[in-house]
C-alpha cells in the first residue's frame, strides 16, 4: 500500500478520537435529569395527567409544540381539544403554568433539567417567559 | 471486488438517501397526535376587516399620548433602547409635517405643521411587507390584520424596506435588558428579528379591545370596517378622515378623523 | 483537478495565507456581530441595509457580467474569447458565492436560512432571487468544471454541456434581472421605484463586470505562463464592451434626473439631492457621489479615445476608474440612498463601522481565496498544454 504505514496510523489516531468518549464514560452509571413534578399548580390537579399521555408527550411534545404554534399564531386558533376531548389554551405559557416551580431555581425547572440532560438546547426562553418571578 | 471507487461513491450515495428519506417517512408518521383538533376561541372578538379611527380631538395633551403609548408598549414588552439608531416602538407620535408628507403648504403655521399624531402600522388591505417577505413570517390574516410570526422571522429586512410608512422596527440587539417591567403574558422578541404593531391579536382573540384603544378615552376607534353598523364604518363613511400616502394603493386601514373637533 | 491548487510557488502559497488571514480577521468579527446583534453595524431602524446589501447587488452583476463572453463566444462564435471564457466563468463562481454570504452575514437570524425553501413563498422577490443565484451558481459550476476538465484530459467538451451553457446566458441576466425587482417593486421608495432600474443594473454590471476580468487577465498574464490574449485582441474587443456598457450606465442615471427634476416630484428628487447635493444639511454621501461622477467620465473618456485605451499603462488605470464608479454607485449609493430620506422626510444618515468593514473584507477575502484557486487550476491547465 502507498504510504500505508502512515495511513493505517492516521486511522488508528483517528478511530481513538472518535471512540473516546464511550471508553471515557465506560462503566459510569447514567443517572438521569431531576424531573421535578412537584409544583404548586401539578399538586392542585386531581387527575395528574398532562394535555396528552405522558409516553406520548416524552416522545412528542416538541412535535406538538410546533403545531400549538403554527394553529396559534398563524390560524388564530387557540384552543386544543386533545385526545380526550379536553380542551385547553394550545400556547407555552399553558405549560409554564403548571410546570413552573416557584421554589425552584432556573436549572432544576422542568423542561431545563431535562433539556440540560440530553444536551438538547430549545431557544423558547430566548422570548418566552417562565413567570413573572423568574423573570425578574 | 469489482467496484470501483467512482461507482463506491455513488451507490454510497444512493444507500445514504435511501436511508434518510426512509427515517423522514417513519418520524413523519409517528409525528401524527391522534384525535386532536384546533379551534377558535369562543370569547374572542371578530371581524371581516378590522380598521382603527383616530379622532384627533380626543387627543390634547401629552399625557393623551402618552398613556396609549404606554399601554401598547407595556404590555408588547417593548423595549426603551434609549437611542434613535436601535429603536424599536410599536405606537408613536410624528408631527402632522412628517406624518402627512404630502399633504403640507408652506403657509401652514409652525403649531398646525408641528402637531403630533399617533402613528402605528396601518395593516394595510395591500400590505407590501408581506409581499416582501419571503418566509411569510409576516403574513395577512382574514381579518386584515398584518401579523408576524417572529418565530419564523430570518431578520431579512426585506419588509423594511417594503413598508412606505416606517411601521417597522428591528431588534438590532438583545432587547430584554432594555424592557422595564417583563409581562410573562405575552413574549419578548430576540435578537435579529423584525416587529411592529399586530392590532393587539393576542388581547382581540380573549374578547379584549386593543390595549391602546382601552386606554384612548374615545381617542381611538376600533372596530369592523366590513360592518355598516360599526362606529368605524360610521365615521369613514360620513366623516372626513385621512390616510397616510393613500396614493400608494395600500390601503391603510388607519383612518384620521380631523374634522372631529378643533385641531389646535 | 482540484490537485492543481495544492501545489503552486511560495508567491501563492504566501497570497493564499494573507487571504486566510483577511477571512480570520473578517470571521472574528462575525462571531462578534453574530453574538451582539447587527447593531454592531451602521444600519439603523431607518437605514436598515447597508454595506452588506449593497455588495450583495455589486457582487450579483459581477457574477452576470460573465455572459459578456459566454455569448459572443458561443452564440456568435466569436473565437478571440476562447481562452478568457473560462476565467469570466470562474469569476462569476466566487462572486455568486460571495453575494449569498453578504446576504447571510447581513441576516438578523442566519440559522433560520432554510425558512426561504421550507416556506416557499413565490410572491417574494427574495425567494426568486435564492432560486435563480443558486440556479446560477449550479450552471457555471457544471459548465466551468466540465469544459476544463475535458480539456484538461485532451478530449472534446461533452455534447451535453452546450444546452446548458445556452441556458446559462438568459440566467445570467435573470440573476441581475430579479435583483434589480427587489429594489424596483417596492411602493415609497423613490430612487429605486424607476422601471430601468433591471436595465441600469444590467448595463452597470456589463461594465464592472467585465473590467474585473480584464484586470484579472492582466494580472494571469503577468504571474504565469499562461496568456488569455496572445494577440488576438480579446481584451480590446472586451474593453469595447465595458465602454459601451459604461456609457449605457451613465445615460440610464441621467434619465432618471430628467424624470426626477423635469416632472419635479419631491419625493423623486428627494433621495438624487441627498445622494449629490445633500439633504437637509446632511451631505455624508456627497464626496464619493461626485467621486463616482468624474472617475465615471474620466473612465468613459479614456477608454474611447484609442492611443489611451491602447495603452497598456493607462488601460488599467481606465478600468479601475470605472470599477470604481460602479462601486461606489452601486455598492454604496444606490442601497443607502433608497432609505432618505425616511418614510417621513427626515434624515438619518448611516455611519459604517469597523465591524461591518472587517467582515465586508473578510467576504471579499473568501470570494479571492476561492477565484485564487479555480484560477490557480484552469492557469495550470492552459500551462500544460502550452508548453
Amino acid at each position: 500500500m502507498y504510504k500505508g504505514g502512515r495511513i493505517i496510523a492516521s486511522l488508528v489516531v483517528f478511530v481513538a478520537l472518535l471512540s473516546f468518549p464511550f471508553f471515557y464514560n465506560i462503566g459510569k452509571s447514567n443517572k438521569g435529569p431531576v424531573i421535578n413534578l412537584n409544583t404548586p399548580a401539578i399538586q392542585q390537579l386531581a387527575v395528574k395527567q398532562c394535555v396528552e399521555p405522558v409516553e406520548w408527550m416524552r416522545a412528542n411534545h416538541m412535535k406538538l409544540l410546533n403545531q400549538w404554534r403554527e394553529e396559534a399564531v398563524r390560524n388564530g386558533k387557540t384552543v386544543y381539544i386533545n385526545s380526550q376531548g379536553k380542551s385547553f389554551e394550545n400556547s407555552l405559557q399553558t405549560c409554564v403554568n403548571c410546570h413552573f416551580d416557584p421554589a425552584s431555581k432556573e436549572s432544576d425547572q422542568f423542561c431545563v433539567s431535562c433539556h440540560t440532560h440530553t444536551a438538547v438546547n430549545p431557544n423558547c426562553w430566548s422570548c418566552h417567559i417562565w413567570q413573572k418571578q423568574a423573570a425578574q | 471486488m469489482s467496484l470501483n471507487r467512482r461507482q463506491f461513491f455513488r451507490k454510497a450515495g444512493m444507500v445514504t438517501a435511501l436511508g434518510l428519506g426512509g427515517t423522514f417517512v417513519i418520524t413523519g408518521l409517528r409525528g401524527k397526535v391522534e384525535a386532536s383538533e384546533y379551534e377558535t376561541p369562543q370569547q374572542g372578538l371578530v371581524a371581516k376587516r378590522w380598521a382603527m379611527v383616530v379622532d384627533m380631538s380626543k387627543f390634547k395633551t401629552e399625557e393623551d399620548y402618552n398613556r396609549v403609548i404606554e399601554a401598547c408598549h407595556s404590555v408588547h414588552n417593548v423595549p426603551d433602547l434609549g437611542n434613535p439608531k436601535d429603536e424599536i416602538k410599536w405606537i408613536w407620535n410624528e408631527d402632522y409635517e412628517h406624518a402627512f408628507t404630502s399633504q403640507n403648504n408652506r403657509y401652514m403655521e409652525e403649531n398646525v405643521k408641528n402637531h403630533p399624531f399617533i402613528i402605528l402600522c396601518n395593516h394595510c388591505e395591500n400590505p407590501p411587507c408581506v409581499r416582501a417577505c419571503p418566509t411569510e413570517a409576516t403574513f395577512q390574516r382574514p381579518d386584515g390584520i398584518v401579523d408576524m410570526d417572529f418565530h419564523r422571522c430570518i431578520g431579512c429586512r426585506f419588509c423594511m424596506a417594503a413598508c412606505p410608512y416606517g411601521a417597522r422596527s428591528f431588534n438590532y440587539r438583545d432587547p430584554r435588558p432594555f424592557i422595564k417591567e417583563i409581562d410573562p403574558d405575552f413574549p419578548t422578541r430576540t435578537l435579529g428579528v423584525v416587529e411592529k404593531c399586530n392590532f393587539c391579536v393576542e388581547r382581540l382573540e380573549k374578547g379584549l379591545m386593543p390595549a391602546c384603544v382601552e386606554k384612548s378615552k374615545g381617542g381611538l376607534i376600533f372596530g369592523d370596517l366590513d360592518d355598516p353598523k360599526s362606529e368605524v364604518r360610521k365615521i369613514v363613511s360620513s366623516q372626513y378622515t385621512i390616510r397616510r400616502k393613500p396614493e400608494l394603493g395600500t390601503q391603510p386601514s388607519v383612518y384620521y378623523l380631523v374634522g372631529g373637533g378643533d385641531l389646535v | 483537478m482540484f490537485e492543481r491548487a495544492l501545489t503552486g510557488s511560495r508567491r501563492y502559497w504566501t497570497w493564499v495565507f494573507v487571504l486566510l488571514a483577511v477571512i480570520a480577521v473578517g470571521f472574528y468579527s462575525y462571531l462578534k456581530q453574530y453574538s451582539y446583534g447587527l447593531g454592531l453595524t451602521g444600519m439603523s431602524r431607518d437605514v436598515s441595509w447597508g454595506l452588506y446589501i449593497a455588495q450583495f447587488t455589486f457582487l450579483v452583476g459581477v457574477a452576470a457580467s460573465a455572459v459578456m463572453l459566454v455569448l459572443p463566444y458561443y452564440l456568435h462564435d466569436f473565437k478571440k474569447f476562447g481562452k478568457m471564457v473560462i476565467l469570466g466563468e470562474f469569476l462569476a463562481i466566487p462572486s455568486v458565492i460571495m453575494s449569498m454570504l453578504f446576504i447571510i452575514v447581513d441576516m438578523g437570524q442566519p440559522l433560520r436560512v432554510f425558512n426561504v425553501i421550507l416556506y416557499p413563498s413565490p410572491h417574494s422577490m427574495m425567494f426568486w432571487d435564492m432560486l435563480v443565484l443558486f440556479g446560477y451558481l449550479v450552471l457555471n459550476i457544471v459548465i466551468g468544471w466540465t469544459t476544463l476538465g475535458a480539456e484538461s484530459k485532451g478530449s472534446p467538451t461533452p455534447a451535453w454541456v452546450k444546452p446548458i451553457i445556452y441556458l446559462s446566458i438568459p440566467w445570467a441576466v435573470s440573476i441581475h434581472t430579479v435583483t434589480a425587482f427587489l429594489y424596483a417593486g417596492l411602493p415609497g421608495r423613490h430612487l429605486w421605484l424607476s422601471a430601468i432600474m433591471a436595465a441600469r443594473f444590467l448595463a452597470s454590471a456589463f461594465a464592472a463586470g467585465p473590467a474585473i476580468l480584464i484586470l484579472l487577465c492582466l494580472v494571469v498574464r503577468k504571474v504565469s505562463k499562461f496568456n488569455p490574449d496572445p494577440g488576438v485582441g480579446a481584451i480590446q474587443s472586451l474593453v469595447k464592451i465595458v465602454t459601451y456598457a459604461m456609457i449605457a450606465n451613465v445615460f440610464f442615471y441621467m434619465l432618471e434626473f430628467f424624470t426626477a427634476f423635469y416632472s419635479n416630484i419631491p419625493e423623486a428628487k428627494a433621495p438624487l439631492e441627498y445622494l449629490f447635493v445633500g439633504l437637509n444639511g446632511h451631505t455624508r454621501l456627497v464626496p464619493f457621489m461626485w467621486t463616482a461622477t468624474i472617475l465615471a467620465f474620466v473612465g468613459i473618456g479614456l477608454l474611447l479615445l484609442s492611443s489611451t485605451r491602447k495603452n497598456d499603462k493607462i488601460l488599467p488605470l481606465a478600468l479601475v476608474a470605472i470599477i470604481v464608479a460602479n462601486w461606489i454607485d452601486k455598492g454604496m449609493g444606490l442601497v443607502i440612498g433608497g432609505f432618505i430620506p425616511n418614510p417621513f422626510d427626515r434624515v438619518t444618515e448611516y455611519v459604517i463601522t469597523y465591524t461591518e468593514i472587517a467582515v465586508t473584507l473578510g467576504v471579499y477575502a473568501i470570494g479571492m481565496l476561492l477565484l485564487t484557486i479555480l484560477y490557480k487550476v484552469a492557469i495550470s491547465v492552459r500551462e500544460q498544454k502550452e508548453t
